[in-house]
């Protein structure tokens, strides 16, 4: 390949324009009607869940919520790529693509709620664990396509990280071990502008994060991360050329983070209002409601069914978070190791008396079996 | 003798049963596991044409192939955190850190992912991988190069992490660490490579257990790895002067055998923990610990501890005088309470 082909663009693809309006490309096309509306509709279910997890932070049923409102179209386009046997490496701000990709909701939320670290098996969604330290589940996406390419399986798999992830180690261990193993992975960067609270500029003085691919020797491009149609394009791409044995490539989907952090976090600190305020002019969901709507693929009643949905997943996900989960103390015991050890057995019968006590002492706590 | 080694190194038609060095025993089990399990690979830095700096992977990849044992990019997260996704994806990965303060750089995912991911995912993933570290001092390495790392390790909860004394440990225990469902940090003590002694290769070990390395009735050396050796030469001296010391060795750091402990120093009422690594927060002090709250009606004596100094490891020209030797374990061994009548020849 000539460096010239592992460049990224110095503009991101586009091709939906922020306005609504299609925008040429030479090399990308955009995707048919059928998905466009699979993509709308994930957009507003995501939009829906975001906004309803955030709610049950505020109502203190989940201890936190890291939100991806204004990064729908980036988490859709990375569920929609993926065929039934690939694999998603997602981190803890991607529940919506966890969802998408047929976790159920309340599932998704068991990490976030505080029952446990948690709430799906991996396997039957091909979804990894939701990854808390930055850039260490990269090395794991890697790994994962190493097996996958030494079984000569047609499996693809997809990283997602965020911008901030960009500068720890382990993400350039992962882009290198994936060049050097030539492995079906891609890497997906989220480039919402902050890393909690530090601007892109302090993670890198590169021209964009997509320059870096070419130094481990694989193609990186640029995206506009607001235009779900172009996430598809370029995304479908990259994970096409890996499932055909082309190797591992870099994304980088250009952003913006619409709320804080996390609700521990006060975004005020640390950017303006105006800013924020500029990016609703190119939120994912209203330019392809726009797109679709002068396509005559969107009208008034099929916006309604779509609303009806996501409400119904809103509403599902509210009944699961406001019932309190029955929590068993042994399971802090029970996965540990495969089998349990002698020193861990002694301390669950030390709890477990503790418990017992506990409910001899109090009819409240008698009531729950201890389950407090 | 040279010739039973290479003989035994990579001859996996036939059990084994012969005198070899701990490095052979290692290298015997591996291959033996990568002949028996199409899962398991071997990979790490320089372990493929080199067969490592140590050579305990001498001959495999010849042997069998890049698929089965491979050189990565010089990154020990990276080797690591590749581990952990070939793992999750049904492989058996056994990875080489070079030495002991080079697999720091793992760490955060040794912690946070091998050892968790089992836990957090309700045992629907499990992490089968064994991370091989040369560790330990007394072969004149320089810094960076001779650190006992194991507390960091035997800390943290999800992991086995054990150590073999013995070349007959070495392969048994490495075969069972790698057929383990559960992640082990396999450290391989130095100084001991070059150590011989018989293997049968048809013995198996459970991990976990401890190991009753000499009998004896009057006090317990409780000791592991590189220390063994020096526990039983002070043992040996001891016997000279009529005092009859038993040596354990721990063999499994965590999960801990308390019952052999136990039982060995009940029978004893006296003890004595050795180890090469800095005393302060360390194994030692977790043994003596448990010693002491489950012994203490039978203990004669307080629990005395011998181990690493508090300082960075030595320089090679003064590690000597950082090392436990067995003066060292003889003077800790004396200082235990004794009676007159207790032994013959004390106090020395």
């Amino acid at each position: 390949m000539r460096h010239d082909d592992l460049l990224p663009r110095d503009i991101p693809v586009s091709l939906i324009a922020a306005d609504g309006t299609a925008v040429a490309d030479e090399r990308y096309s955009m995707p048919d009607a059928e998905t466009l509306l699979r993509a709308y509709q994930g957009l507003v279910e995501g939009r829906r869940i975001n906004d309803q997890a955030y709610a049950l932070v505020r109502q203190g049923r989940m201890a936190v919520y890291p939100s991806s409102h204004g990064q729908e179209a980036c988490q859709i386009g990375a569920s929609l790529v993926l065929g039934e046997r690939d694999w998603l490496f997602p981190t803890y701000r991607d529940s919506v693509a966890v969802i998408a990709r047929g976790v159920a909701p309340a599932d998704a939320m068991v990490l976030l709620k505080g029952d446990w670290h948690s709430g799906y098996d991996p396997a039957e969604h091909r979804v990894a664990p939701q990854a808390t330290p930055l850039a260490t589940q990269l090395l794991h996406a890697v790994g994962f396509a190493y097996a996958v390419k030494r079984r000569g399986e047609d499996t693809v798999v997809l990283a997602l990280c965020g911008d901030g992830a960009t500068s720890e180690g382990d993400f350039h261990e992962a882009m290198n071990f994936a060049a050097v193993f030539h492995v079906p992975v891609v890497i997906f960067v989220q480039n919402n502008e902050f890393a909690i609270s530090v601007p892109l500029s302090r993670q890198t003085a590169a021209p964009s994060l997509a320059h870096k691919a070419i130094g481990y020797g694989m193609p990186g491009q640029r995206v506009d991360g607001n235009d779900v149609a172009a996430v598809l394009a370029v995304l479908g791409e990259a994970v096409e050329r890996a499932r055909s044995g082309g190797g591992p490539s870099l994304v980088e989907a250009h952003t913006y983070r619409m709320q804080a952090h996390t609700n521990a976090d006060d975004d005020t600190r640390y950017r303006e209002r105006e800013e924020v305020k500029a990016w609703v002019a190119r939120d994912p969901l209203s330019r392809m409601q726009t797109y679709l709507t002068a396509q005559g693929l969107l009208d008034d009643a099929a916006e309604e069914r779509l609303a009806a949905g996501a409400e119904d997943i809103a509403a599902a996900l509210r009944d699961a978070l406001n019932a309190d989960a029955e929590l068993d103390p042994e399971d802090l015991f029970r996965f540990v190791t495969a089998e349990r050890s002698t020193q861990l057995e002694e301390q669950w019968q030390l709890l477990r008396a503790e418990i017992e006590r506990a409910s001899l002492g109090s009819t409240d706590l008698a009531d729950a079996g201890g389950h407090r | 003798m040279t010739i039973a080694h290479d003989d035994t190194r990579l001859d996996t038609a036939r059990p084994v049963v012969g005198t070899m060095t701990m490095a052979t025993a290692l290298n015997r089990a591996l291959a033996d596991a990568i002949t028996e399990d199409p899962e398991v690979v071997v990979f790490g830095e320089d372990v493929g044409a080199l067969g490592g700096v140590f050579r305990i992977t001498d001959g495999l990849a010849e042997r069998f192939g890049e698929d089965r044992c491979f050189d990565t990019p010089l990154a020990e997260s990276g080797i690591v955190g590749t581990a952990v996704g070939m793992a999750m994806n049904g492989m058996r990965p056994v990875v080489e850190m070079q030495f002991d303060a080079f697999a720091l750089p793992a760490f955060e995912q040794v912690v946070s992912h091998v050892a968790k991911l089992g836990n957090r995912t309700r045992g629907a993933v499990r992490m089968p991988m064994v991370i091989r570290i040369p560790f330990g001092g007394g072969i004149g390495g320089v810094e960076h190069h001779c650190d006992s790392s194991e507390a960091y390790y035997a800390h943290t909860p999800g992991l086995t992490v054990v150590s073999p004394s013995t070349p007959q440990d070495a392969y048994s225990m490495l075969r069972a660490a790698i057929a383990s469902p559960d992640p082990v940090v396999f450290l391989e003590p130095k100084k001991l490579y070059w150590s011989k002694g018989e293997v049968d290769t048809s013995i198996t070990v459970d991990l976990g257990t401890a190991r009753v390395a000499r009998e004896g009735t009057d006090v317990t050396v409780l000791t592991y790895a590189a220390m063994v050796p020096v526990a039983l030469e002070a043992a040996e001296i001891a016997a000279s002067e009529g005092r009859s010391v038993q040596v354990i060795d721990i063999r499994s750091l965590s999960p801990f055998d308390d019952a052999t402990v136990t039982a060995a120093v009940k029978s004893t009422g006296r003890a004595v923990v050795v180890a090469e690594a800095p005393g302060y927060v360390s194994v030692a002090s977790e043994i003596q610990a448990r010693v002491f709250e489950r012994c203490f009606e039978y203990l004669e004596a307080p629990v005395r501890r011998v181990t690493g100094f508090d300082t960075p490891f030595a320089p090679p020209k003064l590690e000597h005088w950082y090392l436990p030797d067995a003066d060292r374990i003889l003077d800790a061994i004396d200082s235990l309470h004794w009676d007159d009548s207790d032994a013959e020849g004390a106090p020395r």
